[in-house]
């Protein structure tokens, strides 16, 4: 085949797909996908506004990494220091709380730590240490991670001496981890959101819970037309305000998976 | 082995209510992975006919690095496309990143060497055949080249499935260059990852079973097509 | 380059043309080796303007590699081919070779012949005419590689026909097939020699070296031992070993 008529073949599979200008492309943290939350919230916000959004949903740190590459209008993403410093250095308009639910450990049933019923995460973490049970972590940077990272580091066990022993680091996504720590009957902590949606939890209960450090608060970024010119500027924007509204709020708390809230909208007045 | 009963039924529901969902994420892989076959397969036939028929110096080096193409780590083509195509890389200004069209683009360069390396093979064979017929007739490279192409049209359509498969069946490529977004670049693959993520695992596992049903259709479609053609003696 | 033989099906069948002027060939000193064996050890021969030339010589003699040096397939180690001021490989596509097992590409009798007239931009409408020519007018459309063997070599001929050869090449063309077909081949090469087309035909067959040779050259041990007009050769060879081979002793 000639490189001409390749080219016009690739135009034409591509050019009917590739996003309209008035589409918005989210880089966003995987729990607000998986858990069906954006199934919900986006015909709403489609109706009100007209406007398409596409989701890439990667582990927050790998959606900010995105987002500083410019490839995305608006970034939602749980790691408040990291998306501070997103738009400290320029690459984000401006950062809002959005809505927050919790952390919890799960573990299986047998609870080889005997650390069920636990609501201080500190003397939960030391004693699963202490047993030596099995611990699955992200290990991949995303916000979950970072939070875990600095739950641990507020304890006295420095897990990362114990990493490949009982400390397992998956390297991979949420759900990717609760798969691969349920199949080797290891502790994993995880966001309340996620676990709920979650269909794979055989004998996995929720162990610890409640503790005021397990607190998982989400935030809305538009990305910077000024390091970023090719962002849709309105179209990230009327999606952020749109969040942010009362009517954006009220579609966030009325989300529920078996009967629960996942999500607890806390948008500042 | 309770999922995989389970994963049965749902792959059978899936594919006879005809879910419009699964229709538009089937079509999408097809449309994907095709679209790489044909454009690896421009890309890859004329190398792998070059290579077969001309004797040049580095040859060997030549061949020993297209057989290692071969195995290219999807994960790594989709990062390179991913840095290529993003905002802040060279070619970001083609809006292409998150679009099927950079998926095409990853799986084409992951399946050009293996349809370059697989044909040299089966086109070097034949021209051992072909070779003192044509130096005879005097025959250009070029019009060696297209002859061979097509006299083991047959075989490399068996060349060219191989590529599709690998293209269709890899989920570390199209997942960073795709972003497997829902309506506009979800596959099969990412789809199936995506609820292995989300813990379904019946559903994963019964998408993963409507794939292998369309890799044996596709399978079976080029089978039938070389039975004729070696009834005819053309393969 | 002269006229082309062929202007139509009545052109392959009759008329007589100038002598190509290809023609005297003169073979000086000709050596090759192949995988360490001495296979020509300097030959020297001429050829004049017309005619059937047949190769006759035991298995082994190198006749196959001489045809390709010939034809400029192959170079020699030392030695030189001259068509009358040109090399082999400069008038490759002014000649034809006719292979001992036909090479017949993956497509339909007609495809065949076809390949090599647009490979060379001579008009598809001759290609009828050939396939009549040698007796496969009805077997157009069937794929070339389900021919028996006398009719996939009768295809070889028409496509190396198609070319409107000076000189052609045969190397064995009816090894190893019925009589009926041999006929049939013999006649083709007999008719192209009447049109004027140069022939160098290699055989076993000393029947058919009667048959069809004006002129024979007798191979052995790497270089000429013998050339001579057919019936002054069938009449009484002069070398022991052409005797021994025509009347099927053993040549050693």
């Amino acid at each position: 085949m000639k490189p001409l008529r390749l080219a016009a073949l690739l135009c034409a599979v591509s050019l009917p797909c590739a996003a309209l200008a008035d589409d918005i492309l989210v880089q966003s943290t995987t729990s607000t996908a998986n858990s069906g939350l954006y199934d919900h919230l986006l015909p709403i916000f489609a109706e009100a506004t007209g406007i398409q959004v596409n989701v890439v949903a990667v582990g927050t740190g790998q959606a900010i990494r995105n987002a500083r590459n410019c490839d995305g209008d608006v970034l939602l993403v749980h790691a408040k220091p990291a998306e501070e410093k997103f738009v400290a250095d320029g690459f984000g308009a401006s950062r809002t709380d959005l809505m927050y639910n919790d952390f919890i450990i799960v573990g299986p049933a047998a609870d080889p730590a005997a650390v069920a019923g636990l609501d201080d995460i500190q003397p939960a973490l030391e004693k699963i240490a202490a047993a030596q049970a099995l611990f699955a972590s992200r290990g991949d940077d995303s916000g979950t991670h970072k939070k875990e990272v600095s739950l641990w580091a507020s304890t006295s066990v420095d897990p990362a001496t114990a990493s490949g022993d009982w400390y397992r680091e998956t390297g991979s996504g949420m759900g990717a981890t609760l798969n691969a720590g349920i199949g080797m009957g290891a502790y994993v902590m995880t966001d309340r959101a996620t676990w709920i949606s979650f269909k794979n939890k055989q004998d996995y209960k929720i162990l610890v819970e409640g503790d005021a450090d397990l607190f998982n608060q989400y935030g809305v970024i538009p990305v910077s037309a000024k390091k970023c010119p090719s962002v849709n500027v309105e179209g990230a924007q009327a999606f952020a305000d749109w969040l942010l509204s009362d009517a954006g709020q009220a579609a966030i708390a009325d989300y529920e998976v078996d009967g629960q809230q996942l999500f607890f909208p806390n948008a500042p007045d | 082995m309770q999922d995989m009963g389970e994963a049965l039924a749902v792959a059978m529901t899936l594919v006879l209510s005809g879910d419009g969902d699964l229709v538009e994420i089937v079509g999408l892989s097809l449309r994907v992975s095709l679209t790489a076959t044909v454009a690896a397969c421009a890309i890859g036939l004329p190398i792998g006919a070059l290579v077969a028929t001309n004797r040049f110096p580095g040859r060997g080096a030549v061949l020993v690095v297209m057989n290692a193409l071969m195995g290219l780590p999807p994960v790594v083509v989709g990062l390179i496309v991913y840095l290529h195509l993003s905002r802040a890389g060279p070619l970001g200004f083609l809006g292409l990143l998150y679009t099927p069209a950079a998926m095409i683009i990853a799986q084409t360069i992951l399946i050009a060497p293996i349809v370059a390396a697989l044909s040299r093979q089966v086109i070097e064979d034949m021209h051992a055949e072909y070779a003192d017929h044509f130096s005879s007739l005097c025959l250009t490279t070029r019009q060696t080249v297209q002859a061979l192409l097509w006299d083991a049209r047959y075989a490399l359509l068996t060349v060219a499935l191989a590529g599709f498969g690998r293209a269709v069946a890899e989920v570390g490529a199209v997942m960073i260059v795709g972003g497997n977004i829902d309506h506009l670049t979800r596959v099969m693959t990412t789809a199936i990852a995506l609820e292995t993520s989300k813990g379904d695992l019946p559903l994963a596992l019964g998408l993963g079973i409507v794939l292998m049903i369309l890799a044996l259709g596709v399978n079976a479609l080029v089978h039938s097509l070389r039975l004729t053609a070696v009834r005819q003696a053309y393969a | 380059m002269r006229e082309a033989i062929i202007h139509g099906p009545e052109a392959l069948t009759e008329g007589a043309v100038p002598a190509s002027n290809l023609l005297p060939l003169r073979v000086r000193g000709l050596c090759l080796s192949l995988g360490g064996r001495r296979i020509l050890n300097n030959l020297d021969l001429e050829l004049g303007p017309t005619g059937c030339t047949v190769l006759l010589g035991p298995n082994g003699a190198g006749k196959t590699q001489f045809l390709k040096l010939l034809h400029g397939l192959l170079e020699p180690d030392t030695g030189e081919i001259d068509w009358n001021g040109a090399k082999p490989a400069q008038i490759t596509s002014r000649q034809a070779l006719v292979f001992q097992k036909p090479v017949l590409l993956r497509r339909s009798v007609a495809a065949n012949v076809d390949f090599v007239l647009k490979s060379r931009n001579l008009p598809r409408a001759r290609r009828n005419a050939l396939l009549d020519h040698v007796g496969l007018g009805d077997k157009a459309r069937q794929p070339a590689r389900l021919l028996s063997g006398g009719e996939a070599q009768r295809l070889a001929l028409a496509r190396a026909l198609a070319t409107e050869p000076e000189v052609l090449f045969l190397d064995e063309p009816t090894a190893s097939l019925d009589p009926a077909s041999v006929n049939r081949i013999e006649e083709i090469v007999l008719q192209a020699v009447r049109n004027g087309t140069r022939v160098i035909l290699v055989t076993h067959d000393i029947g058919q070296a009667r048959r069809l040779a004006d002129e024979i050259v007798f191979l052995h041990g790497g270089r000429v031992a013998e050339q001579a007009a057919a019936d002054r050769f069938f009449a009484g060879p002069r070398t022991p070993a052409a005797r021994a081979h025509v009347s099927g002793g053993l040549v050693l």
